[in-house]
C-alpha cells in the first residue's frame, strides 16, 4: 500500500465510481470461476433459507411428521425396501460428481475427446437424476395424494416442504444439464482449444458439484431426518 | 499454494478417483443408518457426521477449494456461518410457535 498517486483520485461521487471500477484484482483466478463462487454463495443461501423454513415448520406442528422411510419406500422384486429410490438417486448425482471432476482434470490436460464424453456422461446421469425424480413426483402425487396443502400421511407442511426443495433443486439439476451440453458442444467443436484454456469446464464444475452438495443436504435433512 | 500454477488446477487422477470412492462409502453408510433404523441421538450424529464428511470432501476437492488462496476461501466459506443466527433464531421460533400452538389447540 504506497500512497503515491492516491492523492490525484477524485472525490465524492465521482471517487465512488473510480473506486468501484478501477482495475483491482482480489481473488487470483479467471474472473469467470470467481463470479461463479460467488453466485454459489447466493444459492447456498437461498437453499439454507429453504431448508431453515422446513425446520422451522417441522418443530412447530403439532401433527406428527410423515415417515420419509416409508414414503420413500418402493416394492423391487417382492421386496419392501425403505428409501431405496432415495438412494439410488444419491449414487446417480455422486456418479455424475465424479465424471464431472474428472472432466475437468482431462479438460486441463486438453484432452478434447475424453472431457467432452465425461461431461456428456455427467449430463446423461443428470438427466437421468431428473427423470427418477419425476417418477418420485407422480408417485407421490397420483399414488399417495400428497399435495402442497396436505396428505394423508401427517403434517400438512410436509408437501409444501418437499415440492419446494425438492422441486427448487430438481431445476437447478435440469439447467445443470442444460449447461453442461452447451459446454460440452464448445469442448468438442475446439472452441476452448482456439481459446488456449479449459477454465470454463471447471466453472460448470464447480456448477454441478454445488448441485451434488446441495443433495447432500437435502439427502440428510429432508430424507433421514 | 506452490500449486497455483497458470494452467489452473491441475492434480492427480488417483485422488478423484479415492475421493469418488470415499462419497459412495459415505453414501451408503449414511442410507444404512435409515435401513437399519438408528434412532434418536445416534441417528442424527450419524447423520450429520456422513453429511458434512460428504459436503467437506466435495468442496476441497472436486471443487479444487483446497488449493484455492486464502482470500477466496475465506470469501466464499465465511459469509454462510450467518446462517447459523437464522437458524437459531429459527429454532427458538419453531419451539414457541409448537407450546403456542399446544396451549390453543391441543389443551382446550
Amino acid at each position: 500500500m504506497s500512497n503515491t498517486g492516491e492523492s490525484a483520485l477524485p472525490g465524492g461521487l465521482k471517487g465512488v465510481v473510480t473506486d468501484w471500477a478501477t482495475d483491482k484484482q482480489a481473488f487470483q483466478v479467471p474472473w469467470g470461476k470467481a463470479m461463479m463462487w460467488i453466485f454459489l454463495l447466493s444459492d447456498t443461501f437461498i437453499f439454507s433459507c429453504f431448508l431453515t423454513s422446513y425446520m422451522n415448520v417441522r418443530m412447530s406442528t403439532t401433527v406428527p411428521w410423515p415417515n420419509p422411510s416409508e414414503v420413500f419406500a418402493l416394492t423391487l422384486f417382492g421386496h419392501h425396501i425403505p428409501l431405496i429410490l432415495i438412494a439410488i438417486m444419491t449414487f446417480v448425482l455422486i456418479s455424475s460428481s465424479g465424471t464431472m471432476a474428472m472432466a475437468v482434470n482431462f479438460g486441463y490436460r486438453k484432452d478434447r475427446k475424453k472431457t467432452a464424453a465425461l461431461m456428456l456422461a455427467t449430463a446423461f446421469f443428470g438427466a437421468t437424476f431428473v427423470g427418477m425424480q419425476a417418477f418420485e413426483w407422480t408417485k407421490l402425487i397420483v399414488e399417495e395424494g400428497v399435495r402442497p396443502w396436505g396428505n394423508p400421511m401427517g403434517a400438512a407442511q410436509f408437501g409444501s416442504s418437499f415440492f419446494m426443495i425438492t422441486g427448487f433443486h430438481g431445476l437447478h439439476v435440469s439447467a445443470g444439464v442444460i449447461y453442461l451440453l452447451v459446454v460440452a458442444k464448445r469442448v468438442l467443436s475446439g472452441f476452448y482449444d482456439r481459446k488456449g484454456t479449459y477454465e470454463t469446464v471447471e466453472i460448470a464444475g464447480l456448477y454441478w458439484h454445488f448441485v451434488d452438495l446441495v443433495w447432500v443436504f437435502i439427502f440428510a435433512f429432508f430424507y433421514l431426518w | 499454494m506452490a500449486e497455483q500454477a497458470e494452467e489452473g488446477q491441475q492434480h492427480p487422477i488417483a485422488i478423484y478417483l479415492w475421493i469418488w470412492l470415499l462419497l459412495f462409502v459415505f453414501s451408503a453408510f449414511s442410507y444404512m443408518v435409515d435401513y437399519i433404523g438408528f434412532q434418536g441421538g445416534t441417528r442424527w450424529t450419524l447423520i450429520l457426521l456422513f453429511m458434512f464428511l460428504k459436503a467437506g470432501f466435495i468442496v476441497a476437492i472436486f471443487m479444487h477449494m483446497q488449493w484455492e488462496r486464502l482470500a477466496l476461501k475465506f470469501a466464499i466459506l465465511l459469509p454462510p456461518l450467518c446462517l447459523l443466527v437464522l437458524i437459531g433464531l429459527m429454532a427458538i421460533e419453531g419451539d414457541y410457535t409448537f407450546l403456542t400452538r399446544l396451549q390453543a389447540f391441543v389443551h382446550s
